[in-house]
């Protein structure tokens, strides 16, 4: 196929797309857009740990403040829909290049390092700036029409609109990953000193898939505050990003749809879990101690080990 | 007959898969729904005694003998906004919940006051601090019920002016509820004749020693060390405090009897707290917390959780006046004719609900009992004022709400 897809892909592709068309039938469709969104931002920061060997443990940050400046130029600036979402995404790369820029510099763990501190000074300052309304967040954020034209105040149109979103996210990460430029990345990941040997400028490689995550997460980041109407500190708070090494894990970190299932597990989990309480926070626990035990390739890796399948 | 391990978990993962969806009564029926922390740090003063408490006021209204159908279900919104949008929605939209209460978070409130104003539903918030929520934020669906800052702060600042605490110093959580609670605090302290004489922030979340900000409080001579924070910040910074030696007059802007009861008598002896609701206070108060501990004992309701009693309760008197399907059908005229309608219940006693949404009742001034003075569990506060609902709350004008016409 022309956008690389392996037969085992396609058929995982119609699977997911078949999944995204009757979803709104069955299930609540704001909790599906707001999985699609949480699986955009999943398979954004699966390019760096899964792609170029980078754990990042930062990018709530990215995610945070595209959701913060897609809230706040719609809110106050009156924005249309796709001009907020490509603002969000273009403030996630700005802020990307630069911690990026930073953070490359290390590797393994004074990386993750260096970009959990980066990603807690964006935390305290959406504490304390004003724009961000501080621990109240930016509330009420009107749900603005695509091209000034096409309403987004009826959940279905909103989901199509999201779930196209994501498919055109999904299918750029695709892309990336199968193109020279990702072969490259996924030589840096099996062996930097012979990729530098090679020839290859090894940062400006590794700095462009950052950048490239922390844009994609910007969209994820914006598309959920037009979802919710809202901005808020829980999406730049360190345990968001937590939760999507979490995803990206369960799901199956390097698998192009590991991520997808992580996030449909984790937004359900999230979800259908809300009434028994402090069950929310110990099945999550118990599932993670579960795959880290049980399987370490996460649930799409390990099923594409059995039939070994490159998903 | 054997049964082996793994059909018992087949037959456990297929019960799952089981629709839980029960056959529809023909008459319709009212639902409330609990949106509150069941896990986290709010979980004592709103959780799982929240839902008693909405449970005990349909019991005690009468509802089945009315012929009504009333339920009651909860779901924790783990403190993430979007989480608690995210369920408000479904409940609406899905569930056929009618009225949200509870809510502790501001930030869980605001965004669920958005969705139920556009669905046009009913949100009865009695957890949520906030006086935005009947202030620029108000909205026609919405009753914010119990207690919010601008009363604690002006009951626990002008009501210790009066009684002697003239100069105050601040210890508060550098973020814009601690600057708030201090702002609104500072301005009662100084409009009644007395003065602030400096306020130590502190870097929030994740400070846990609070030594050097309770010197700086203990050498600035201030009457009143007064805590602009809340929570788990709130017991560190005032058991600290007793250890330190502290002997001016502690304040808490923000303290539930949750607080007071893990904390202990010996630590929060003589800390000055405002509530507009004590289980202990007079005999429709105590009434009510015998029938609830039948419920739920070992515990005693605070300000929130009373504030979801009472706000179920007026929201099932309108709708038997109203008729159930009148009521479950506009969420706005329901508000609309519960602010008409004066409220009683035991545990606020006389009330009513101003036009920009705000629930008014008497508010109270309390000191902590010394241990020596507590006869029971839970006989904790000693009464010092009592504030008049008219004087309790923000005045109507101030607070900036688009539904008051000037």
């Amino acid at each position: 196929m022309s956008l690389g897809f392996s037969r085992a892909q396609a058929t995982a592709m119609v699977v997911m797309v078949a999944f995204i068309i009757v979803g709104p039938a069955v299930l609540y469709p704001v909790f599906l857009m707001k999985v699609l969104c949480l699986a955009l931002f999943a398979c954004a920061f699966n390019l760096l740990p899964g792609y170029v060997g980078l754990l990042s443990f930062g990018h709530a940050a990215y995610f945070g403040m595209g959701s913060y400046i897609a809230a706040w130029t719609a809110k106050y600036w009156g924005l249309d829909a796709e001009a907020a979402i490509i603002l969000g995404g273009l403030c996630g790369g700005a802020l990307g290049l630069v911690f990026g820029w930073l953070a490359i510099r290390r590797q393994g763990i004074y990386f993750a390092m260096i970009t959990l501190a980066l990603a807690e000074m964006v935390y305290f300052f959406c504490l304390e700036a004003p724009f961000t309304g501080g621990e109240d967040g930016i509330q009420q954020v009107p749900r603005s029409p695509l091209f000034g034209i096409i309403s987004t105040q009826q959940d279905m149109s909103l989901y199509w609109i999201i779930a196209a979103i994501f498919l055109g996210g999904f299918l750029l990460i695709h892309r990336i990953i199968h193109s020279p430029f990702g072969q490259v990345l996924q030589a840096i990941r099996e062996n930097e000193p012979r990729a530098i040997s090679l020839g290859y400028r090894v940062d400006d490689y590794k700095l462009l898939a950052f950048v490239l995550s922390a844009a994609l997460a910007g969209v994820a980041g914006a598309a959920k505050s037009q979802v919710f109407g809202i901005a808020t500190l829980t999406d730049v708070h360190s345990q968001m990003s937590g939760e999507v090494v979490l995803m990206t894990l369960i799901g199956g970190i390097g698998t192009v749809f590991g991520p997808v299932v992580g996030a449909l597990l984790f937004g359900s989990l999230e979800t259908y879990l809300a009434p028994f309480g402090d069950w929310v926070t110990v099945t999550q626990g118990a599932i993670f101690v579960a795959c880290v035990l049980a399987f370490r390739r996460g649930l799409i890796g390990e099923i594409g080990a059995r039939l070994k399948l490159g998903l | 007959m054997n049964i082996t391990r793994r059909q018992i978990m087949a037959a456990a993962a297929a019960s799952a898969a089981l629709p839980l969806r029960r056959a529809r009564a023909d008459a319709p029926v009212l639902k409330f729904g609990v949106l509150t922390d069941l896990s986290g740090p709010y979980k004592d003063i709103g959780g799982p005694l929240a839902t008693d408490c909405a449970r005990l006021a349909v019991a005690d209204f009468g509802a089945a003998a009315k012929g009504m159908t009333v339920e009651v279900i909860q779901a924790d919104h783990q403190n993430k906004p979007d989480v608690g949008a995210g369920i408000a929605r479904q409940w609406f939209d899905r569930d056929g919940v009618d009225v949200i209460l509870d809510v502790p978070n501001s930030g869980v409130a605001l965004a669920i006051a958005g969705v139920a104003k556009e669905k046009n539903k009913v949100f009865l918030p009695s957890n949520p601090g906030t006086s935005d929520l009947t202030g620029k934020a108000c909205n026609a669906n919405t009753i914010h019920w119990a207690y919010d800052t601008w009363m604690l702060a002006h009951a626990t600042g002008s009501a210790l002016v009066k009684a002697g605490g003239t100069s105050w110093y601040f210890i508060t959580a550098d973020y814009a509820f601690g600057h708030a609670l201090q702002r609104d605090t500072s301005q009662f302290v100084t409009s009644a004749g007395g003065k602030v004489v400096g306020a130590a922030p502190y870097p929030f979340p994740g400070t846990s020693d609070f030594s050097s900000f309770l010197l700086q409080a203990q050498s600035s001579g201030a009457k009143v060390v007064a805590f602009a924070n809340a929570g788990a910040d709130t017991i560190n910074s005032i058991k600290q405090a007793k250890e330190f030696g502290i002997t001016q007059t502690l304040a808490g802007l923000l303290v539930f009897i949750s607080d007071v009861h893990s904390m202990g008598l010996a630590t929060a002896e003589g800390l000055v707290v405002s509530s507009p609701f004590y289980w202990d206070l007079n005999d429709r108060t105590r009434a009510f917390s015998d029938r609830l501990w039948a419920k739920a004992p070992n515990v005693r309701a605070g300000m929130g959780q009373a504030g979801d009693y009472s706000a179920a309760l007026a929201y099932l008197k309108v709708a038997q006046a109203m008729g159930v399907a009148e009521a479950k059908k506009d969420g706005a005229a329901t508000v609309a004719r519960m602010k008409a309608m004066p409220t009683d219940d035991d545990c606020f006693g006389k009330g009513t609900i101003r036009e920009d949404g705000r629930k008014l009742h008497d508010a109270y001034l309390f000191q902590v009992k010394k241990p020596s003075e507590s006869k029971k569990p839970w006989d904790y506060y000693t009464l010092r004022a009592t504030i008049p609902a008219s004087e309790a709350f923000r005045p109507l004008a101030e607070g900036g709400c688009p539904l008051v016409k000037s």
